[in-house]
């Protein structure tokens, strides 16, 4: 299989297509998001498999990645996450939570305006890692901390 | 659609700081109804704050964030009086739009 020329075709359509969307006025230049929703990060299963999606092959770990999150989370249907990375130049902050069905839980965009800090409350369906990776200068950062949860937010 | 954002937008020294709650079931697609059937996911898929009609945060996003998501960011190169909009779009398509003044 020319894998290279797959790519090129399919990269070369999607192009067409936004470039059609400019010209019929459907989508401003404002409205195109740099961040799309990637379906098969969001649908993946693991932490593995959500990372590939991601095209994260590697990261390092990094102190300048501030987590702050419950040690022990009473409600696992809200628990607050407060994620700051201190690394200069960052680009896009993605968090995880590993034991999820669905570990990917999003990816916030620093690269317009906002200072690299987001807080969130997410739902953790049991006792899992949270891990935040960190893109800056196209190299990935990343660090971990562990939330116990005693009544999960997944199940129902 | 949907119920209006609560957004507090204050400056806190050269940045703005955001605090957004949005009014959302945010269903996973995992939960049983109490007729035992699957309720169908539900889930806003994507955020945007625009400064003064300037995209500024933007934020793709799972059915893990809670029920009615409060999210935090801050926002640099804003000051009092400016206008902050926040936009979500859900699964079904469905979006909404809020916008605040800044306080000092």
């Amino acid at each position: 299989m020319d894998n290279t020329r797959r790519r090129v075709l399919r990269g070369a359509s999607a192009a067409g297509a936004v470039f059609a969307a400019f010209a019929t006025g459907a989508l401003k230049p404002s409205d195109a998001l740099a961040i799309t929703w990637d379906k098969s990060a969001f649908e993946a299963k693991s932490m593995v498999d959500a990372l590939k999606a991601l095209h994260v092959s590697s990261a390092t770990d990094s102190k300048d990645i501030v987590i702050r999150a419950p040690d022990i989370a009473e409600n696992g249907a809200v628990v607050p996450i407060d994620i700051t990375s201190n690394i200069p130049g960052t680009e896009s902050i993605s968090l995880f939570i590993e034991k999820n069905p669905f570990p990917y839980v999003g990816t916030f965009d620093m690269t317009k305006g906002a200072v690299p800090y987001v807080h969130v409350r997410v739902k953790v369906g049991q006792s899992s890692p949270v891990r935040v990776v960190v893109t800056a200068g196209g190299k990935h950062y990343q660090a971990v901390k562990d939330v116990k949860v005693t009544i999960g937010g997944c199940g129902g | 659609m949907g119920d209006p954002m609560k957004i507090r937008a204050r400056m806190q020294g050269d940045v703005a700081e955001v605090r957004v709650l949005m009014g959302h079931p945010m269903e996973t697609g995992q939960r049983k109804g109490s007729d035992g059937k699957i309720i169908p996911a539900h889930f806003i898929k994507q955020i945007r704050a625009e400064l003064n009609g300037k995209v500024v945060f933007e934020a793709a996003i799972s059915q893990a964030i809670s029920r009615n998501p409060l999210f935090a960011f801050k926002v640099k190169g804003a000051k009092a009086g400016d206008k902050l909009s926040i936009t979500w779009e859900d699964n079904k398509g469905d979006k909404r739009t809020d916008t605040v003044t800044i306080s000092g």
